[in-house]
């Protein structure tokens, strides 16, 4: 998979692919079909894992490549040394897990960097939302609260204290639109993804 | 196929000429590259798919047909697929049933015993015959999972892809004490008369039947054998004896009988003694990390949720080892009701991920990814 189709496919992913460093070894937490560890191996030179639990997901992983261990994150990363990758990927994942400060930490063990990425509740729409008494629903929130598979909201703000909290510091933190292009004027406002670099402290 | 040159066993003794049977189903492609070894567990054959017609017009189906085939996840008409039948099993390849060239008398209770390590050189020289100096993929399930995993470690320039489905890297004490209640049923009936039951014309029949009874117990789950048989009664009341009452004790006399009409006794003795051995991290101080270093292949493991025999924790252990050594491993945990069994019987999921494994060796395949090297 080339650049241009990881675009078409995820802009959202295709802007995080520019702070993964060539020929790395990569952990892609929650990695879906695989699409963004497929193109890191084949346009990167990277190698590494993807962590998926769901069953449809396996298969397209599998075609394209990529190794997949199917697991919940939920039971930690224990199957991984310390220090065991260079960079640690959880994009869009967070969001849906119980154990937010476990699966932080975990990575802070297993990798020297990090990216992390989910869904920014500080958007202005989902804040308008609010304002008129009801939850927000958008591209980035596409579900109704009673079906949401997200348990947890925050916004940008909140996820900086706890990633330093757990031995993540920030390098980079950048908003991307519904579009995945970075918003630098007022981000929490108008950004719907939050993005953070972040390193072993 | 015939085996002149002996064949040195692990145990120190040596198989001097032996007979291996096996079957193909396929073609194998010009530059050799599409050729995948099944490997069966404890009660299968070099029959892996397709159907015989039997004498009596019964049917025959490969204990893995609905696995390999063409059009199956593992396609006859992309692969080249061998089955071969190990040493010391009952269905034609040389086992204890068979005369010892050096006494003329069936070998007994006197054949070498054999490891998954002894079976795999024996598959290797199989390949040489065959003119296959590497596989696209060494597959199987349990027992056969094992020979996969030696096969990655014996021979690592030989084999591309490691396929091991329901296995694990050792026995627990757990697993050894079933196997071990399962030895001794056979051990002590009156028919074995210490293996030379051929001598007497008779089968250690008792043995076998309670053999395959203990052993049928662990690859079913309590969740499957609950909603299969529950606490159903044959006559609908109880009998206030000792007969068949609950349909779960009629049907494992059902598999015991009938295991122990075609099956081998000396061959269940051995063939769970290679099970018991079977700990390739043994000489590397238990370390499986270390036990994997040398290997080159690119794993998939598949476990299955309910299967307590070789629980997803020992095929987790050993994802762990390959992640330590940075090895290519895909692993898929199906959540299957249906126990050790699963890895025989059909499921969606489990059979998505293979097609799709078997998919991605195609395309390997067709791009010369998997193109043998020159031998060294």
């Amino acid at each position: 998979m080339n650049f241009r189709e990881l675009s078409v496919l995820r802009a959202d992913l295709a802007f995080i692919a520019h702070w993964v460093t060539e020929g790395v070894h990569v952990l892609d937490l929650g990695c879906g079909d695989g699409v963004m560890l497929d193109y890191l191996q084949s346009d990167k030179k990277c190698v590494g894992y993807g962590i998926e639990i769901d069953d449809d997901k396996i298969p397209a992983c599998i075609e394209r490549g990529v190794s997949v261990i199917q697991q919940d994150l939920e039971g930690g990363l224990a199957i991984f040394a310390d220090n065991a990758f260079d960079t640690v990927l959880c994009l869009s994942a967070l969001q849906m897990m119980k154990n937010v400060e476990g699966i932080l930490r975990d990575i802070a063990r297993v990798g020297r960097e990090a990216i992390v990425s989910f869904p920014n509740f500080a958007y202005w729409p989902h804040r308008i939302a609010l304002l008129r008494g009801r939850m927000p629903v958008s591209k980035s929130l596409p579900y109704e609260w009673y079906d949401t598979p997200n348990l947890r909201c925050a916004t940008i703000k909140d996820f900086e204290e706890l990633a330093n909290e757990v031995g993540l510091e920030v390098l980079e933190c950048v908003a991307l639109d519904e579009d995945g292009k970075p918003v630098s004027f007022l981000p929490n406002w108008r950004g719907s993804l939050a993005v953070f670099r972040l390193r072993k402290k | 196929m015939q085996f002149s040159a002996p064949l040195p066993l692990q145990s120190g003794a040596s198989i001097a000429g032996y007979t291996l049977v096996y079957e193909t189903y396929g073609t194998l492609n010009a530059d050799h590259s599409n050729a995948v070894l099944v490997c069966h567990a404890l009660n299968a054959s070099h029959h892996v798919a397709g159907v015989y017609i039997e004498p009596d017009g019964s049917k025959n189906v490969g204990w893995w047909d609905n696995m390999v085939g063409p059009g199956k996840p593992l396609d006859t008409d992309q692969f080249f697929v061998i089955g071969v039948n190990n040493l010391g099993s009952c269905f034609g390849s040389t086992g204890p049933m068979h005369v010892n060239p050096a006494t003329g008398r069936p070998y007994g209770v006197g054949f070498p015993v054999v490891t998954v390590e002894d079976w795999v050189h024996a598959q290797a020289r199989l390949a040489d015959a065959l003119g296959i100096r590497q596989f696209a993929a060494v597959m199987g399930g349990s027992l056969g999972g094992m020979q996969a995993i030696a096969w990655s470690m014996l021979y690592p320039d030989r084999i591309r892809h490691c396929i091991a489905v329901a296995s694990t890297p050792k026995l627990s004490a757990q697993n050894i004490a079933f196997n071990d209640v399962a030895r001794q049923a056979i051990l002590t009936d009156p028919d074995y008369h210490g293996g030379d039951y051929y001598a007497h014309g008779v089968v250690p029949r008792r043995g076998l039947r309670l053999a395959r009874m203990v052993g049928h117990i662990t690859y079913l789950s309590d969740d499957d054998m609950a909603e299969k048989f529950g606490r159903e009664l044959r006559s609908g009341e109880y009998q206030f004896g000792y007969g068949v009452e609950f349909e779960i004790e009629s049907y494992l006399r059902y598999q015991g009988d009938k295991f122990s009409e075609y099956f081998d006794a000396n061959t269940y003795l051995l063939i769970t003694k290679a099970l018991d051995y079977f700990d390739p991290a043994r000489k590397h101080g238990g370390d499986l990390t270390k036990a994997l270093a040398d290997t080159r292949a690119e794993f998939l493991l598949v476990s299955f949720t309910t299967d307590w025999r070789f629980a997803p924790e020992r095929s987790r252990e050993f994802v762990q080892a390959l992640v330590n050594n940075k090895r290519r491993v895909t692993y898929a945990e199906i959540d299957a009701p249906h126990g050790h069994d699963a890895f025989l019987l059909e499921d969606p999921r489990y059979m998505g991920v293979i097609r799709s494994y078997f998919d991605k060796l195609r395309k390997q395949i067709e791009s010369g990814e998997l193109r043998p090297k020159a031998a060294a």
